[in-house]
């Protein structure tokens, strides 16, 4: 009798803490429950609050609150009878002509590109768990998802926004717009697409081929 | 419960970097495995760990000082131009009667980076030597992980700064050069928290008996 070849994963019943590598016998955990490491704290696994149909209507409705938070102004100032509007993607567009381009990109990654992508990657992945299948871009998607997540940063735009009111008070009669709303909600809703770990899909959706 | 006192390492097993199923070790170092759950390049530690904290901790460093010296906002309107840093935005809004904006402008922007390249030279630094308490050190690259994102709000407001006021003859906020920097040295900064490998913290050490 040989050993299994290298990579093939051996027990599921384990875990290894990702911070200090301490193995665990995975135990089942209640919905909103988490299992954490014994030797250093660390969050090993969790069960979500939510059932994936659940959560792909707040995806959903995030999605709606981005385009509304895009669609308009975020706020309208008003100096001497003239009034000037911007958008986050008009902010986006300014900074790129001003010749400010990695502000500019950071920008557009950071609160555009990777929450938008955040949203309907999770509606892909939540669509294709709830059918129990495994698609073949299921895999690289649900990786590609957790590498860019880090990189979205709409509550700290969120706070950006009312700085920026603050400071503009003092200058000008500031009118919020439509938008600031929207980016409200969608902050609250992004939050709540957020808690869900999306490590718990790698389970729900089975594995490729039954190789387990 | 059945108890475990080993790491994964020690029993021969590496977690997926992505989806945390353990793989069978493979053979000789800086071996690679493919998980086979959702085929992520898996090796025993993240690669080149310390060097590449260590090389993008520096490079942070570096622009951490023009992102400080040189003026992220210039304004300019009817009653003349000004240029404002990082450290001078702070002290107009203390200065200006928003003593609450200020401190969290000045937490975010100054105190935050500052601790962070701090702490990750500390953990970089105990990494190799294992004599440091790695629980203290585990918590400290936690709170580091959780805080770096924040300081990208002085990048937003200025980006939405200059996207709103732009009444062409009366003032027109432009950014500065310094902007970039500063957006650079929070970028490589988290780039630089997850380069670091915090089961590195652990590996040194052995096994602790604080298990319960």
């Amino acid at each position: 009798m040989t050993a299994p070849p290298a990579g093939v994963a051996v027990i599921d019943g384990l875990t290894a803490c990702p911070e200090c590598d301490r193995m665990h016998v995975r135990l089942p955990v209640r919905p909103g429950e988490k299992a954490a490491c014994v030797r250093c704290g660390t969050v090993l696994y969790q069960a979500p609050r939510w059932r994936p149909d659940e959560v792909l209507a707040v995806v959903v409705a995030a999605l709606i609150a981005f385009a509304l938070a895009n669609a308009f102004p975020i706020l309208e100032l008003r100096v001497q009878g003239i009034a000037s509007t911007a958008t986050l993607l008009g902010s986006v567009v300014t900074l790129w002509r001003e010749g400010r381009e990695l502000v500019a990109a950071t920008v557009f990654a950071t609160t555009w590109l990777a929450p938008l992508f955040d949203l309907l990657a999770m509606a892909a992945l939540l669509l294709a768990a709830l059918r129990g299948r495994r698609p073949a871009f299921f895999a690289p998607l649900l990786r590609l998802l957790q590498a860019v997540r880090p990189w979205g940063m709409i509550e700290v735009l969120m706070l950006g926004v009312l700085v920026s009111l603050a400071k503009l008070s003092h200058l000008a009669q500031v009118v919020p717009g439509v938008a600031l709303w929207a980016f409200i909600a969608l902050t609250v809703l992004l939050a709540a697409v957020l808690s869900y770990d999306v490590r718990g899909l790698w389970r729900l959706a089975g594995d490729v081929g039954g190789a387990l | 419960m059945t108890t475990i006192t080993t790491t994964a390492l020690a029993a021969g097993l590496w977690a997926c970097p992505d989806c945390r199923t353990l793989c069978r070790a493979g053979v000789g170092a800086g071996a690679t495995v493919r998980c086979p759950r959702c085929g992520a390049p898996t090796r025993a530690r993240k690669a080149d760990s310390l060097s590449r904290t260590w090389a993008l901790l520096i490079a942070a460093a570096i622009l951490y000082v023009p992102a400080n010296l040189l003026p992220v906002m210039q304004t300019s309107s009817l009653l003349g131009s000004s240029r404002d840093t990082i450290i001078s935005g702070v002290v107009y809004f203390w200065t200006s009667g928003s003593r609450g904006l200020a401190v969290l402008i000045f937490t975010v922007s100054v105190a935050v980076p500052l601790v962070k390249l701090a702490s990750l030279a500390v953990l970089a630094h105990s990494a190799g030597r294992g004599t440091a308490d790695p629980h203290r050190l585990g918590q400290l690259y936690r709170a580091v992980e959780l805080a770096g994102r924040w300081s990208m709000l002085d990048v937003f407001v200025i980006a939405l700064m200059v996207g709103m006021v732009r009444f062409r003859s009366l003032a027109v906020i432009e950014a500065g050069p310094g902007a970039a920097a500063f957006g650079a040295v929070v970028i490589l900064s988290m780039l630089a928290a997850a380069s670091f490998d915090p089961r590195l913290l652990w590996d040194a050490g052995g096994e602790t008996p604080h298990d319960q």
